[in-house]
This record gives C-alpha cells, structure tokens and sequence, in this order.
C-alpha cells in the first residue's frame, strides 16, 4: 500500500515530483530574510514602486493558493477572481461597520477585519469546493467560470448592501507613527504573503501535499492507497480559497475601496496565466507569476504611452498575456520555474549549490 | 397570463440562440474532447468582422456570410496553429490554451476597434407583432429561428446523410482504426473545428444586436449560458443542446422578468450547479459505467 502510494505520488506528470519538506528552521530563515529585504526596499524605493511592491505581495497571497490548487491537486479554477472579491468586500464591510465602534483600536479592528475576510472566503471556498471535488476538467472549469462571471450580478441584485456598480469605500486608519502609506501598506501586504508562503510551503511539504499530488496523478492509484480523494480535493480548494480571501483583502486595504470592476473575468484569467506561466510545479513560480502580474501590464502601458494610443495601452498587455500563455503551453510547460530548475540540473549549477549547502563539503 | 406568453416567447428566441451556441460546443466536443472555451472570443471576432463589411457594403447579408465564412477560417486556423499541438493528456491543457486564446482576441479586438459598446443594428425589426393584443414574436425573432433551425437541419443531414458526416463520426469515435481503413483523421479534425465556429458566430450574430452591441467581451456571459446549456443537454448530444439551450432561454426570461434582469447570472449558476450535482452526465444521460 504505502509502496504504491509512493510510487503514485512520485510519479511526475507535468510538474516535478514533489521535492522533500525543506526544514523548517530553513524556510523560517528565507522568510525572515524576505521579510528583511522587503523592508529594506520600502526604505529604499520611490512611493510609487513601493505601492507596486506592496501589489506584488497582494498577489503572490492568491497565485500561491492558485499554484498549490491547480499544480498540486490537478483542479483548475477560473474561480478565484470572484474569491478575491468574496474577500475584498468582506473586508470593506467589516471595516466600515468597525470605523463607526468607538471602542475599536485601529489595529485591533483591521486585524479582525481580515481574519473575517479570510473566514468568510473559507467558507465559499468549501462550497464551491464541495461541488468542485464532484467535477473534472472542462465541467470543473466552466462551473468556476460560472462563478467569476456573477459578480456584478451579486453586487446590483444585493446593491443594498454592496452598491451595486459604485462599490464601497474602504476605510484603512493611518498608519502609526511617521510611517507614509504606501510603505504601511507594503508592510501589511507582504506580512499576508510571506506568512501564506510560510505556511503553504509546509503543507506542500506535508503528508497532505503528498495526498493532494497523488490525487493529480492517478485518482484511482490514490483511493486503493487509502486517500479520501474527495476530502483532499475540497481541502486543497479551502486552502486555496482562503489564500484568495486574504489577497482580496488585501487588494481592497490597497486601494482603499472595492467595485465588481476591479474583478472581472480577466482577472481570473490573469491570475491562471500568472501561476502556469510561472511555473505550476512550484510556490517560487508563484512569485514569479505575481511579480509578472505587476510589471508586464506597467511595462506595456508604458510602452503604449511611448506609441501614443490609448487603444493600445489597455490591450497590449492582454495580448502578451495571451501569447505568453499559450506559448508557454506548447512549448515549455514547466513555466519560469521549470526552466530556471533545469538550468539548476546542469552541471556547474548543481556543483555551486551543494557547496552553497554543505560549505565544509560533505554531502 | 399576457406577460406570461410574452416571456416564453422571448426565452424561446432566446434560448434557440444559445442552443446554436450550445450546438457549437458540442460539435468541438465531440470532434476533439475539447470544451473550446475561446469559442465566444473568436465569435465575437467574427462578428467585429462582419460588422466591419456591413458597414462598408451597407448590405446586412454580405456581412453574414463573411461571419459564416469567417468562422470556418477563423475555426480551422485554430485547430491548425494551435489546438493541434496541445498536450491533452490532461484536460487542463487545451482549457488553459483555449483561455489564452480568449485574452489574444480581445485584446486584438480591443486594438482595432475599441473597448467600448459599439452599435449593432438587426437586419429586421425587434418590434413584436400583437396577436390579441399580447406582443408574441417580432421579425427578429423569426429570423432566429429560421436560421437556427436551418443550420440544425444542416447539420442533420451532414452526420447523418453524407459520406463527409460518416467520415467524420468515425474519426471521432475510433481515430485508430479510422485511419487505417483510410479516412484522414486530422483533416476531419479541422473541419469538426471550422463547423463548430462557423456555428459559433452565426449564434453570436444573432444574439448580439439583442444585447448591448458590439464589445470584446459580449459573448462572455453567452458563453457561460450556452456552456450550461451544453451540460444539461450532456455536452455530447446535439438534440441534447438544443433542449439544454431552449431551457436555458426560458429559465432567463422568466427570471429576468419576474424577478429583475440582475439575478439572471445567478440563475445561470444556479441551474449549472444543480445539474453538475445532480445529473452530471445532463439530464437526458442513461446511466455509464464508473469510471474508477
């Protein structure tokens, strides 16, 4: 049986076989690190960067989920855009219901804020999740598509409570201290994804993260190993879910107020293009993605300015999304990641990693 | 009771478009094992296009028949540039590239024409006609159902009357053996693909100027309507889809009427959910095998 279940999730299908849990003291000291080197560059950077920064690390909170949901567990999503929102306007209410409480600190609301964010997204998270487990490829993806595109229609239908097209405002008190907001809001955004990252990389590590690859890869393999292939399906779709919520809620602490136009269908499209063109295998593609997501479409407008068109600005980076997307399909399916890991096989690169882990040369 | 009538005729109108687009789905279905998820997106395309030579022609029918001929190029081309080099040992593979599809043609649509709504006029009247004094049906919605039911009889006698049709179920059923006993398996391919586009922008020719206009994304929420469409009819049966379309319209009338124009997406959802759970194999689905 355990034979089995190891062969099962060794076996590599488009990804690499799952690497061993690194330790944790390691992935702590890359977090700590992180961490460090963001603050660092919010000193460093212009407001304007570190706002794109702090949106970097929005992202990188859902397109880790995402990796963790359609790499390791095989279930697309074109879902998590609705999530986000989900997320965001949980968030906007709960902090606009605590502004009014005279007796909530600033910190003390924005915390329970997005703790209720993540909760309630967990909680949609479960109930698309609990169909999804039922559902494969093409119905999976067109029911999640389903979802995506009733945002609006929620927000008009229920406008009551979430103003239909205008949205909400969002209120985010000021940071303590001389701290400026961009730099506050940084802060805020990368604590959420490190701490994602943090924990999504101990559960990849985790018998659940051999569960949820042995699922991807042979669903009957896995049930004969003793994997309830139905929970694992529905939990790896919660984890992801709430990854969604808390950078949904985080979007909206970034921008200060939620509309359904800040998620529309693309941006569900954007966020799988994000994580396949990064590399599905790996949580570092996810970074990869997340970073894609911030600089392509600023580069692209940047060159669309140059070209003087507005038609071309908005569309250009949708256009190199697509190709890049479906380049990346045909030709190198391991995404960034995956090409910068076989560079990682070559020779000299292997030779300078091990002696970068073991120094004193044992192996 | 007037208003009543009125709704079913217009979900029936409705809802013969989306079994057009449904149809569409089906046919890649069941040439390919693929749910084309750009089939909106290289819709609309078709239809930009068509506009673009009405407009130029003035003549609303020459604009059609590049929408047809268009969807057959644009259909094949994809099947031939792209869908035929996708991996699909899992799913996954064909969605996402399909996906990528959807973003290149709205974008290309967004550089040429603009990211605004733009006019797209029927070539008849919308005004209903009154019998008794109750609006029932207007010129329009003849018109769609004289072409849906023209491309189904089309379709029809093509599987099930013609060497071409055979050829082409046979390379679907068993391409193995398809090929040895000398039927070209991947030309039929092509065209299983070409068909279904062609269908596929006929439908969004019809549905168009009942909604907002011209936009890149205005076949999104087609899309997902006919989608649910295809599924409750079973995703692999024509006659399926056309009753999946024909519910699908009704359930959207009658929501959109009764109960406001907003929940209609969540209608949708609901339906599509209800009989993933419920009948995943569509509601007209005889009971399969398990398959692990």
């Amino acid at each position: 049986m355990s034979m089995l279940r190891e062969r099962a999730a060794a076996t590599p299908a488009t990804t690499q076989a799952s690497p061993g849990r690194p330790r944790v003291w390691f992935r702590l000291a890359v977090t700590v690190a992180a961490a460090l080197l963001i603050v660092l560059l919010t000193y460093v950077l212009p407001p304007f960067r570190t706002y794109q920064l702090a949106t970097v690390g929005a992202y990188l909170c859902v397109t880790a989920g995402l990796t963790v949901l359609i790499g390791r567990n095989g279930q697309l999503s074109l879902g998590h855009g609705a999530l986000m929102a989900t997320g965001a306007y949980t968030l906007a209410l709960t902090q606009n219901a605590l502004a009014g409480d005279d007796f909530a600190a600033p910190g003390w609301a924005l915390a329970v804020s997005v703790l209720a964010a993540v909760a309630v997204t967990t909680v949609a998270g479960a109930v698309v999740g609990l169909a999804a487990a039922r559902l494969r490829g093409p119905y999976l993806a067109g029911l999640t598509l389903a979802v995506a595109v009733v945002v609006p229609s929620v927000t008009s239908t229920f406008d009551s409570v979430f103003n239909s097209d205008q949205g909400l405002p969002v209120v985010l008190n000021p940071p303590p201290g001389t701290v400026p907001m961009e730099r506050w809001q940084a802060w805020l955004a990368w604590a959420g994804a490190l701490l994602t990252m943090l924990l999504l990389t101990g559960l990849t590590g985790s018998r659940f993260g051999r569960d949820m690859a042995a699922v991807r890869d042979d669903e009957t393999a896995a049930r004969l190993a003793g994997i309830d292939v139905a929970r694992t399906q529905v939990l790896a779709f919660v984890v992801s879910a709430a990854c969604a919520g808390l950078g949904g809620a985080l979007f909206a602490l970034l921008a200060q107020s939620v509309s359904p136009g800040a998620f529309p269908l693309t941006l569900s499209l954007f966020l799988l293009m994000a994580v396949v063109i990064g590399g599905l295998g790996s949580l570092a593609g996810a970074a990869w993605g997340a970073l894609l997501l911030v600089a392509l479409p600023a580069l692209a407008q940047s060159a669309g300015e140059r070209a003087g068109s507005a038609r071309l600005e908005g569309n250009l980076a949708l256009a190199v999304f697509g190709v890049v997307l479906i380049v990346v399909m045909l030709a190198a399916p391991g995404g960034i990641q995956g090409a910068l890991r076989r560079l990682g096989h070559t020779r000299p690169v292997r030779e300078v990693a091990r002696l970068i882990r073991h120094p004193k040369g044992g192996t | 009771m007037d208003r009543f009538v009125f709704l079913t005729f217009d979900g029936l109108s409705r809802g013969a478009v989306y079994a057009a687009f449904a149809l569409a789905l089906v046919l890649t279905w069941r040439a390919a094992r693929v749910v084309n998820f750009a089939q909106g997106a290289m819709a609309v395309a078709c239809a930009y296009a068509a506009y673009s030579v009405s407009a130029a022609t003035g003549s609303y029918w020459v604009g059609l028949a590049v929408a047809l001929v268009g969807g057959l190029l644009l259909g094949a081309a994809v099947e031939r540039v792209v869908m035929r080099f996708v991996d699909h040992s899992t799913p996954l593979n064909g969605v996402v590239v399909a996906l990528g599809l959807v973003l290149l043609i709205q974008a290309v649509l967004g550089m040429i024409y603009g990211n605004e709504f733009r006019p797209a006029a029927p070539p008849f009247s919308r005004g209903a006609f009154q019998i008794g004094g109750v609006a029932l049906l207007s010129r329009f919605d003849l018109f769609v159902f004289a072409a849906v039911g023209v491309v189904l009889l089309l379709l029809a006698l093509l599987f099930t009357r013609t060497g071409t049709g055979l050829r082409m179920r046979a390379a679907a059923f068993a391409p193995d053996v398809s090929r040895l006993l000398g039927v070209p398996v991947a030309g039929m391919l092509t065209l299983g693909w070409a068909l279904a586009a062609a269908v596929g922008s006929l439908a969004a020719m019809l549905v168009i100027p009942t909604e907002l206009g011209l936009h890149p994304t205005a076949m999104d929420v087609v899309f997902v309507s006919s989608f649910t469409a295809a599924v409750v009819g079973g995703l692999d049966s024509a006659l399926g889809a056309v009753a999946g379309g024909l519910l699908v319209g009704l359930l959207l009338s009658y929501v959109s009427g009764y109960l406001g124009a907003t929940v209609a997406p969540m209608a949708v959802l609901a339906l599509l959910v209800v009989v993933l759970l419920a009948r995943p194999g569509g509601l007209f689905a005889r009971a399969s095998a398990r398959s692990a």
